[in-house]
């Protein structure tokens, strides 16, 4: 029964069905269908799916504050709430207004009952990580979108979880600044060994980022496949996107995604938003870019 | 930014000068209406002789115990309708009915029950003030952002740090706000309960100088009646600009 840590997952998603109760008469929502998951110590996982497919939840399930039926499994102890081995990155910063940004990045550093002058420190170090030592005293509403950001990962740091989960933390950003924190979340998983969890509904930023891609189905979200990505390393030390691993990943992610676009929008031409047609030279990299298998 | 300021001091100063001049003149029979500066003079004699502070003190005692009483029952009371729905699902029909019964309708009652003295001008006062710092800390209380509810439970936050460090603060705004009109509503029924069956405080001061006869003191207590809520609604900004004061900060 005992598996070895390091080839036990970090996270083990089995059989979760969450249904959201209808209100008064209505019918339930079947948001998530039977999703079955793993995801490996230390990896970059990204979940991408049409919005509304149940990302959300199912990242909500992980950190317990959400519940569903089935199974989530966390470092080998089954998820029953939130906790402090799991730090969640939310798309809208949920950054407390009345605190200031210190106090912010010691939110968790107090509910883990630490005494101040240590919360304080390690505040102050996550900070200097992001590089925001100079706006230690500012409230979140005098930060731009990219700082606020910057913000709730060093909170979610700062208590250090083993698993970072992470709700589209950047779609809300320009593109420059997105680049950007990509860019410096890549830094931080190199430099921590995080697992983490992303949810994007981007596919150029699930290339960029995971080792690993689920795809969910339109509702009732499914995981789809799960794609490997394989791109030549470090890949924020070159024009990674421009690399035909880069768009042969991508043009497979924009097939699998555009059909569950097309049901969950139950359009006959619909294709993400966000993604480029690919390139259609490019086929014979395919192969390299990365291995496919059902999930 | 100036040219506000110097219109209201000169809509101040014409103001004043009718006050002035219409008794002086004739116009109006100073009798019933005393110029302002000895509206002015008498205030500085009360002031002088400790008379004022006197009647001030036996109302702010008065003020500050029923408003702290409306405070001490009406926020935790908003805090818990406001987060547990079947709560105020309980509370809200008595509540309701409750709203609706004036305070000055209730001051004989409370006179009933505990008798003339100080407690039923003090539990009148409560009455008055306890809706608004109910209702706007229910209304604060529900406008908080689930966002931050559910990233400060993401964060290992139970019910207790919850309403500590996510719900009060996030209401604080909208619960200041409550208080304020609050001690609005306390002057008013204070004056009130002050008129009937009291010995002391600036309502009283108002009242019985009208019966002797003193206009100029009656007309020096109702401006000392003014100046002294206007005082109270200043302390109460301030502590509320020094508790929010994040909100300001976006503005620089
Ligand atoms: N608290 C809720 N109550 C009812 N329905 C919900 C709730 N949260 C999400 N849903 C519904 O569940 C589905 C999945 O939502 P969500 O997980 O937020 O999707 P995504 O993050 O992929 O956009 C959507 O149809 C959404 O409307
Ligand atoms: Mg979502």
């Amino acid at each position: 029964m005992t598996t070895p840590l390091s080839t036990r997952p970090a996270i083990r998603v089995a059989h979760v069905t969450k249904s959201y109760r209808g209100a008064g008469a209505a019918p339930g929502l079947l948001a998530l269908d039977d999703v079955s998951l793993d995801v490996r110590r230390g990896e970059l996982l990204a979940l991408l799916g049409p919005s509304g497919c149940g990302k959300s939840t199912l990242l909500h399930v992980i950190g317990g504050l959400v519940q569903a039926e089935g199974q989530v499994v966390v470092n080998g102890a089954p998820v029953r709430g939130p906790g402090l081995d799991r730090g969640i990155v939310f798309q809208d910063y949920a950054l407390f207004p009345w605190r200031t940004v210190l106090a912010n990045v010691a939110f968790g550093l107090e509910m883990k009952g630490l005494p101040a002058p240590e919360r304080s420190r390690i505040a102050r170090e996550q900070l200097r990580l992001v590089g925001l030592s100079a706006f230690e005293d500012r409230y979140p509403s005098q930060l731009s979108g990219g700082m606020k950001q910057r913000v709730a990962l060093a909170r979610a740091l700062a208590f250090d979880p083993d698993v970072l989960l992470m709700d589209e933390p950047f779609a809300a950003l320009d593109a420059q600044t997105r680049e950007l924190l990509q860019i410096e979340l890549l830094r931080v998983w190199e430099r921590t060994g995080k697992t983490i969890v992303f949810v994007t509904h981007s596919i150029d930023e699930a290339v960029f980022l995971a080792q690993r891609v689920a795809v969910i189905t339109a509702r009732p979200g499914r995981v789809k496949e799960v794609l490997d990505v394989e791109l030549p390393s470090p890949r924020h030390a070159r024009d990674v996107r421009s690399t035909p691993e880069f768009t042969a990943c991508r043009h497979a992610l924009w097939e699998l995604l555009s059909e569950e676009v097309t049901r969950a929008s139950g359009e006959a031409s619909a294709a993400p938003a966000v993604a480029t047609p690919p390139r259609r030279g490019l086929l014979g990299a395919f192969a390299r870019a990365f291995s496919r298998r059902a999930a | 930014m100036t040219r506000t300021l110097l219109t209201r001091v000169a809509l101040a100063a014409l103001i004043v000068a009718a006050w002035e001049l219409l008794p002086r003149s004739g116009v109006v029979n100073p009798v019933f209406l005393t110029p302002a500066s000895e509206v002015a003079r008498t205030i500085w004699e009360l002031f002088t002789s400790g008379e004022l502070a006197v009647h001030a003190r036996v109302s702010l005692v008065r003020i500050l115990e029923g408003l702290g009483l409306a405070i001490v029952l009406g926020v935790p009371l908003g805090l818990g309708m406001g987060a547990f729905r079947g709560f105020e699902r309980a509370v809200d029909a008595p509540l309701q009915a409750g709203r609706q019964i004036s305070a000055i309708a209730l001051f004989p009652v409370f006179i009933l029950f505990f008798g003339i003295g100080e407690l039923s001008k003090v539990m009148i006062i409560f009455w008055a003030s306890l809706w608004p710092v109910l209702l706007s800390t229910v209304a604060g209380v529900k406008g908080v952002d689930p966002v931050l509810v559910r990233s400060a439970r993401s964060m290992g936050a139970r019910r207790g740090t919850l309403f500590r460090k996510v719900i009060l603060p996030a209401a604080a705004p909208s619960i200041f706000t409550g208080v304020r009109l609050g001690a609005a509503y306390a002057f008013m029924v204070l004056v009130a309960a002050e008129m009937i069956g009291a010995n002391a405080g600036l309502g009283f001061l108002v009242l019985n100088s009208q019966e002797v006869f003193a206009i100029p003191r009656m007309y020096a207590a109702i401006v000392a009646l003014a100046a002294f809520g206007l005082a109270v609604n200043a302390v109460l900004l301030a502590a509320e600009r020094r508790a929010t004061a994040w909100r300001e900060a976006a503005g620089t």
